[in-house]
């Protein structure tokens, strides 16, 4: 065996590590959770690195999985080695390709990370429900359950294609596998080249096209010879599981790890047996070692190939014994007599005890059972329950484990005290936050351990649903064998809580074992911080006998230079207390890890954190630990009692992470979820908040405007209503003529906001006395959080005004209009969220939102609360998500139901008109509908209306009444980012654009993926770092504006409510007015782009200054009365493309990489603003002399000057 | 015409030297400086806050956001080769020194005598002729006394002096009590040369936003008049050379200056405003003077007389700094 190299990483990591050195071209598409496998692959060949034949492979991203799928099988047939990574709805949009590549019998391996595809509700986390899907394309199908064979199966499936020439999927379970850290004994170069003869390669590309030795394939096939052509692939797929057989054999004599294809471990007589494949295999593992040392006959089959299907080699491996059978799939089939694994193996059973073939010679009792969809847990306590049940009389078939049915009662019990958790192993629970760095930390001491050769490690972690304030759970273990245990920690005995505040809501002392470790991150010290800890908390440190450390690890960070950064100073308290290493030794390893991690980075970074680790040991304390529970504090309510009874009911338990115990029953059938229930959750995650001063304050409403999570509100009011007001209650008179005895209010939901401070950026308001001071500055919250609760409560008394006495036309008016989109999970000063948010304040009470998948799918719809919100007539934007792919078709279909049940409305208004009044029909139907007075007398028509028909007993009035909601005229928009509108979706939204129909489009464009961490699109500007694009983009974005504008008819806007939040609001209303299709295309400052969200919109303005995004708006109606229809907004530039973006750090990035191919790139992208500028200024000229009378000036009304 | 002189031991062929200005960005620039007939070029500054703060900064924004959500647990790729803090300009200095025969200066522009005492080091290795210190600092604080201002700087030369070979050059404001002396303290410290004055950062207010605003002027050829002060009362009596900076904007600034006792003059502003070909403009301007005076070499000019005044460049760089990394980090929270 040659020396080694010993590794700590994931399963993401492991396959493409693998996948990368034996293929030529790879061809992806970013999806959770398998983005990561294409994104090294991309860094590696960026970095130069090459595959076993010394070649860099072609990475290419393409515009979808079916593009992916598309370009992989051209590469394929014409003869290079290639590869994707994929998962869930990425394989539903391969399955074509895949049955092409598999019919003509092409060598190739397709690696994924297993994922739930969306059925009423997407789910980006782990199952198998997509591999299932694909099960009848002809691919052969290799399981791995661990990170160490997700390394070697990976070359065990790339083998086995060359050599059957059947394609194979290789998969593994999405996170609990691809993003789980484990110790891999990495393959070496010759290990890899031993698997992979040179003469299969070479055969690969013999078969491809090649107009030298001609031919053709893809042919189009009739009755006579379609059925035999499918019959020709027979022997290939009976010699398959041999072949893999002997990869396996061949792979064990290089490196000593064996596998076969039906894995079985246990005792050799079992009678209770699992067959179950991927991860949870080393759980059941686990779990049978445990039960065999108490005496118990079980066993488990781990199945490695699944397609084909080998009946003598899962016959030969099951022991003969084994008389009664589970058989665990991850997936669900509803409607089917059972699982796919399960129907597999049944009919093998079935079919060879026909046969008299079954070694045990009596047909076994087989049941099928469910388990871990959307990566629920799968604890030992869940197997113990399934041998349990094997031991019943009567086991059941079709169970599920893991949850509690109450509704079909398919649901096994399990004792969740049956815990199994090694003494041996050092089980450690952090719980930090996104922004503290915890996570890094944690995979950061994985990597010192886990490289020690005395030590196995473990990391997973799981995140939040929420993308600010975010909190993170790492679970790790450390130990001196392999770790096994695929599921979260169950009893832990280190806990670190890097958070005091979660003290507040959390038990983070659930999992505590006896005599763990309590390290606590906290403001009091030693002496008084037991006071501080809820009853709950001092409860169990005494009852299990914990040890409290606590350091106050913000001032530690501070005082080191690290601001608030405190990864290091809790990773160095964790060593210091753990003992998992000698402490000396273990804070050698830290600094030497630090060179490593930041020596890149500078020495000053790499200085400051050796100073923090140096003070991290001189402040951290232990605590005397009292002998009895003094606190009277007790865990705060996720919600308060009077929220509606299915939040506190539901919501609340998946806000408190106790979702899981929900059972079936609590759970909506059909993923239908009521709106607005954010306003439920205060989840107080920023320290600073803005604090509004009345008499500095002008009303302009730029701060409300820009308000990402629609924490600013304003209202106006009688002042008498003042009357009822606390003392506290701020107000002023409102700052517009002819309404006397007016007053204005702008309140701030402190509790809800993220502190991003946009807010202050955009005030335009100063104290002459001070002019530091604006009319509203961000202070600390804890002062003021108590009276701003009740001037809250007492707001939320106040109505908010009439639509119809809002001048919707400006944003000083716009501010007094409910959103109805409030509190979304976003990142702190997102920038897309202020665009949503006034769709819903503009449109909202007739709004209907088809949102593509991506960054506002999951703020806008990621469970367990929901920001789009309804009024106090309980009217609100009824939202939906379909798919990322699919989303301006999808929007077009709420557009043809409007047009259809609108067009039956009206005949069926002409036909009652005689029992309904020939007034109110001819009013109904003439009626205009574009300022929202007209609405409302609308609305008031149609009450009308809906009172006559419930007197009407006909079915033609029924009918009317069913269809009469659509004489309000709807608003129907589809929303989603530039990874939809440019890339998967474009070709759907072209073609949605050119039917002429009243739907409205806003692209939130980010320029780049940013759901899934940063891609390239084709909206991704030249000169730009991303993902796919280390080197820089080199092509500029698709021009999607001038794009639409060719067919003329679609009325077009380019907004950046950053720089010109006046012309945001007029595209808005216009596009909205239009009788066609609109096309809006918002730019939105983000995370992804490297800079300081607070200056978001500074930014914005910078954008548009420099020409970069010059803001137009086209509108086909004004063509009609002879005017050009093309307005350009901006004005000349006046700042050069690198004075913009040399604010960020997705440009600045390559002038740290490669200097001169920055200069390139940014004087390309330079050139291509001045092409662009002087195009749009050309299309634009006509319309500027009419621009004089509009309403819209050039960049007027800009926040910042 | 002999217009030669000898500054800080190096010989050049006369006293006209690019000084630290944003030109020096591009290496184009740099060679077309030689081509215009510049006798060295000053690299532009690289600030001590540069060192210390661009790797925190990108750091801080890289992982803004990272490791939060399941879905982006990062927005950047991963590059092992990012060059941080003064990588970049030391590559940039390398390629300078390897593309032009004339003296190239490196600049550094810091206060305290921590961590950026080795990228002097690295400039020297990365082939710099001679090390320019542009030292400015602004005792906000109200306890620091004069005499730990002057102590501060003097730290600085020390330690930078100890940690090169090749010489270094000292750049300053005038503003301290008695310049005279301080001048004779850099001089015994070791300073090879004294550059008079920079210009340092003194910020104006904009009205309109209400708002500190760091703006920046180029220089007037009014301003020489406290440099040629003080470098005619310098002349002759320190060991240092004497670069004389600040208002250069036609041939005449450079005769006073080298009349008042220069042994070179720098400029950038007269090349930001007429571009680098003016360098040229600028030599054949001072030759074509020394003609009609009938003067044969630049050493007979020099100290020749003695009055005074001048410009500084760095604010240019500091403008261009800030512009990245203003408030990386949020003032809140």
């Amino acid at each position: 065996m040659p020396d080694r190299q010993i590794t700590t990483i994931d399963g993401n990591e492991a396959t493409a590590y693998v996948a990368y050195r034996t293929n030529e071209v790879c061809s992806i598409y970013p999806i959770t959770p398998s983005s990561t496998m294409g994104e090294l692959a991309d860094q590696w060949a960026q970095e130069g690195k090459t595959n076993i034949w010394g070649d860099i492979p072609v990475i290419a991203e393409m515009q979808s999985e079916g593009g992916a799928a598309g370009a992989a099988h051209g590469a394929l047939q014409t003869g290079a080695l290639t590869t994707t990574f994929t998962a869930s709805q990425g394989l539903m949009l391969m399955i074509p390709n895949m049955y092409k590549i598999a019919g003509e019998l092409t060598a190739a391996v397709f690696h994924v990370a297993a994922r739930s595809l969306a059925a009423q509700g997407l789910s980006i986390f782990g199952d198998h429900q997509d591999v299932m899907a694909v099960r009848s394309t002809g691919f052969a199908q290799l399981a791995s359950g661990s990170v160490q064979e997700a390394h070697d199966m990976a070359l065990i499936a790339q083998a086995s294609t060359l050599e059957t020439r059947l394609p194979f999927i290789h998969f593994f379970d999405g996170f609990r596998t691809s993003h789980e850290i484990n110790r891999v004994a990495l393959l070496t170069d010759d290990e890899i080249r031993a698997m992979i003869p040179d003469e299969q390669v070479i055969a690969h590309r013999r078969r491809g096209l090649n107009p030298d030795h001609p031919f053709m394939r893809g042919t189009a096939q009739n009755p006579d010879v379609y059925f035999q052509g499918r019959e020709t692939v027979n022997p290939y797929y009976a010699a398959t599981p041999d072949i893999v057989e002997d990869k396996m054999r061949l792979f064990a004599e290089l490196t000593g790890r064996h596998y076969r294809l039906f894995d079985y471990f246990g005792d050799p007589e079992a009678e209770r047996v699992i067959i179950i494949m991927g991860s949870a295999a080393d759980t059941v593992r686990e779990t049978v070692e445990f039960l065999q040392a108490g005496g118990a006959a079980v066993g488990i089959l781990q199945v490695h190939l699944y397609r084909p299907f080998s009946a003598r080699h899962f016959l030969a491996s099951l022991p003969v014994s084994a008389r009664r059978i589970a058989v665990l799939d991850r997936t669900k089939e509803a409607g089917a007599p059972g699982e796919p694994l399960y129907l597999d193996v049944l009919a093998t059973l079935a079919t060879a005890s026909a046969n008299g073939e079954l070694p045990g010679g009596r047909m076994p009792r087989v049941v099928g059972g469910r388990y871990g969809l959307s990566s629920k847990e799968f604890t030992p306590a869940m197997v113990k329950a399934v041998y349990d049940e094997l031991d019943s009389d009567t086991p059941r078939n079709g169970f599920t484990i893991g949850i509690h049915d109450d509704v079909s009662h398919t649901s096994l019990a399990f004792d969740p005290g049956f815990i199994i958790e090694p003494d041996k192993v050092v089980r450690a629970l952090f719980y930090g936050l996104g922004a503290d760095g915890t996570v890094g930390a944690n995979k950061n001491t994985i990597k010192i351990i886990g490289e020690d050769p005395a030590f196995h490690a473990q990391g997973y972690f799981v995140y939040d649903s929420k993308k600010s304030g975010s909190q993170t759970v790492s679970h790790l273990r450390f130990g001196p064998q392999p770790i096994r245990s695929s599921y979260l920690v169950q009893s832990a005995n280190f806990i670190g809580c890097h958070q005091f505040n979660f003290l507040e809501r959390t038990n983070v002392l659930e999992k505590a074992a006896p005599g763990a470790t309590f390290l606590l991150n906290s403001p009091v010290g030693p002496e008084a911080v037991w006071d501080q800890l809820p009853r709950i908390i001092q409860q169990t440190i005494i009852d299990r006998n914990l040890s409290l450390h606590v350091i106050d690890a913000y001032k530690v960070a501070r005082d080191s230079g690290m601001g608030n950064r405190i990864n290091t100073v809790m990773q160095t308290c964790f060593f210091a207390l753990s003992g998992v290493l000698p402490k000396d030794a273990a804070i050698a390893k830290i600094k030497t890890a630090i060179e490593k991690t930041y020596g890149k980075k500078g020495d000053e970074v790499v200085r400051k954190n050796f100073a923090a680790v140096d003070n991290t040991l001189a402040n951290l304390y232990p605590v005397e630990i009292p002998g009895r529970v003094s606190s009277e504090l007790e865990l705060l309510a996720p919600v308060p009692p009077a929220a509606p009874d299915f939040v506190r009911d539901v919501t609340a338990k998946m806000m408190s992470g106790l979702g899981d115990e929900l059972p079936v029953s609590m759970v909506p059938v059909d993923g239908t979820y009521p709106t607005g229930t954010s306003r439920w959750e205060k989840r107080n995650i920023s320290m600073y908040v803005p604090v509004w001063e009345p008499e500095i304050c002008i009303q302009c409403g730029n701060c409300s405007l820009v308000c990402p999570h629609s924490v600013i509100r304003a209202k106006f009011y009688d002042e008498a209503q003042l009357e009822s007001a606390p003392a506290g209650f701020k107000s002023s008179a409102i700052n517009a003529r002819g309404l006397p005895d007016v007053h204005y209010t702008l309140q701030v939901y402190l509790e809800d906001c993220t502190g991003c401070g946009l807010c202050v950026g955009v005030c335009p308001a100063r104290s002459s006395k001070e002019p530091g001071r604006k009319a509203i500055n961000m202070q600390p919250k804890e002062p003021v959080l108590d009276g701003e609760r009740d001037n809250i409560d007492f707001f939320d008394t106040l109505d908010y005004v009439e639509r119809s006495r809002v001048d919707f036309s400006t944003v000083r008016g716009v501010q007094f209009l409910e959103p109805l989109f409030e509190f979304p999970g976003s990142c702190a000063g997102c920038g897309e969220t202020p665009y949503v948010k006034l769709l819903s304040q503009l449109f909202g009470d007739r709004l209907i939102v088809a949102n593509a998948t991506g960054c506002s799918s999951i703020y806008g719809g990621n469970l367990p609360t929901t920001p789009w919100s309804r009024n106090a007539q309980g009217r609100g934007p009824a939202w939906s998500n379909s798919l990322f792919e699919d989303n301006a078709e999808f929007g077009l279909g709420f557009r043809l139901t409007t047009d259809k049940q609108l067009a039956m409305a009206e005949r069926l208004l002409k036909e009652l008109m005689p029992q309904l009044g020939e007034g109110l029909v001819e009013q109904i139907l003439l009626a205009p509908q574009i300022t929202d007075s007209e609405l409302q007398a609308q609305r008031e028509r149609l009450a009308e209306l809906q009172h006559k028909l419930q007197q009407l007993d006909t079915d033609q009035a029924r009918h009317l009444l069913s269809v009469s909601d659509h004489l309000v005229r709807r608003s129907i928009w589809t929303v989603g980012g530039d990874g939809w509108a440019y890339d998967i979706g474009s070709s759907g939204l072209d073609h949605v654009l050119s039917l002429g129909r009243d739907v409205n489009v806003l692209v939130l464009d980010t320029e780049v993926y940013s759901n899934t961490g940063g891609q390239m699109s084709k909206a991704t500007p030249l000169a730009a770092v991303a993902k796919f694009a280390t080197g820089g983009k080199r092509v500029p974005k698709k021009d999607l504006a001038l794009q639409a504008i060719s067919y003329g008819n679609v009325y077009v806007a380019r907004v950046a409510m950053g720089a010109n939040p006046q012309q945001t609001l007029q595209a808005f209303r216009e596009a909205e007015a239009y009788p066609g299709p609109s096309l809006i295309l918002a730019y939105s400052h983000c995370i992804a782009h490297g800079i300081n969200m607070q200056h978001g919109l500074l930014q914005q303005q910078r954008a548009v200054m420099s020409g970069y995004w010059p803001l137009m708006r086209y509108n086909p109606e004004v063509r009609a009365s002879g005017e050009n229809p093309f307005v350009l907004d901006s004005r000349q530039p006046r700042i050069s493309f690198r004075e913009y973006a040399d604010h960020e750090l997705r440009y600045r990035m390559l002038s740290r990489t490669n200097p001169a191919e920055a200069d390139v790139l940014m004087e390309l992208a330079q050139q291509h603003v001045n092409q662009t500028w002087r195009l749009y200024e050309r299309a634009g000229y006509q319309g500027s002399e009419r621009r004089g009378s509009s309403d819209v000036h050039p960049d007027a009304g800009s926040p910042t000057t | 015409m002999d217009l030669r002189t000898t500054y800080m031991g190096m010989e050049l062929k006369h006293p006209i030297i690019a000084s630290a200005s944003p030109l020096a960005e591009k290496l184009d620039n740099i060679k077309r400086m030689e081509d215009a007939g510049a006798a060295a070029v000053v690299m532009f500054s690289l600030f001590e806050e540069q060192i210390k703060h661009e790797s925190a900064a990108i750091e801080h924004l890289i992982t803004s956001g990272a490791e939060s959500y399941a879905e982006s647990l990062s927005y950047f790729p991963d590059c092992d080769d990012y060059d941080t803090g003064p990588d970049e300009y030391l590559n940039l200095l390398r390629q300078a020194t390897e593309a032009v025969d004339i003296p190239v200066i490196g600049s550094l522009n810091g206060i305290t005598n921590e961590g950026w005492v080795n990228t002097a080091r690295m400039m020297q290795d990365a082939g710099a002729s001679a090390i320019e210190l542009n030292t400015f600092y602004i005792p906000a604080h109200l306890y620091i006394t004069g005499r730990e201002v002057e102590q501060r700087y003097i730290e600085v030369l020390k330690a930078v002096k100890e940690s090169v070979t090749i010489p270094v050059a000292l750049k300053l404001s005038p503003f301290f009590s008695a310049f005279g002396n301080m001048a004779r303290q850099f001089d015994e410290a070791g300073a090879d040369a004294l550059v008079l004055f920079n210009r340092f950062y003194q910020p104006d207010f904009d009205l309109d936003r209400m708002e500190v605003a760091p703006d920046l002027e180029l220089s007037t050829p009014s301003e020489i008049r406290l440099p040629l002060l003080w470098i005619a009362v310098l002349h002759g009596r320190i060991n240092a050379s004497i670069a004389a900076t600040r208002g250069v904007h036609s041939p005449v600034e450079v005769v006073k200056y080298l009349m008042a006792g220069a042994d070179v003059v720098m400029t950038t502003s007269a090349l930001l405003r007429h571009g680098i070909g003016f360098l040229t403009t600028l030599v054949d301007g001072l030759e074509k003077w020394m003609e009609e005076k009938q003067y044969s070499s630049v050493g007979q000019l020099r100290g020749a007389m003695s009055q005074a005044n001048c410009l500084d460049p760095s604010a240019f760089e500091r403008a261009n700094y800030i512009k990245i990394l203003e408030n990386y980090a949020p003032d809140y929270g």
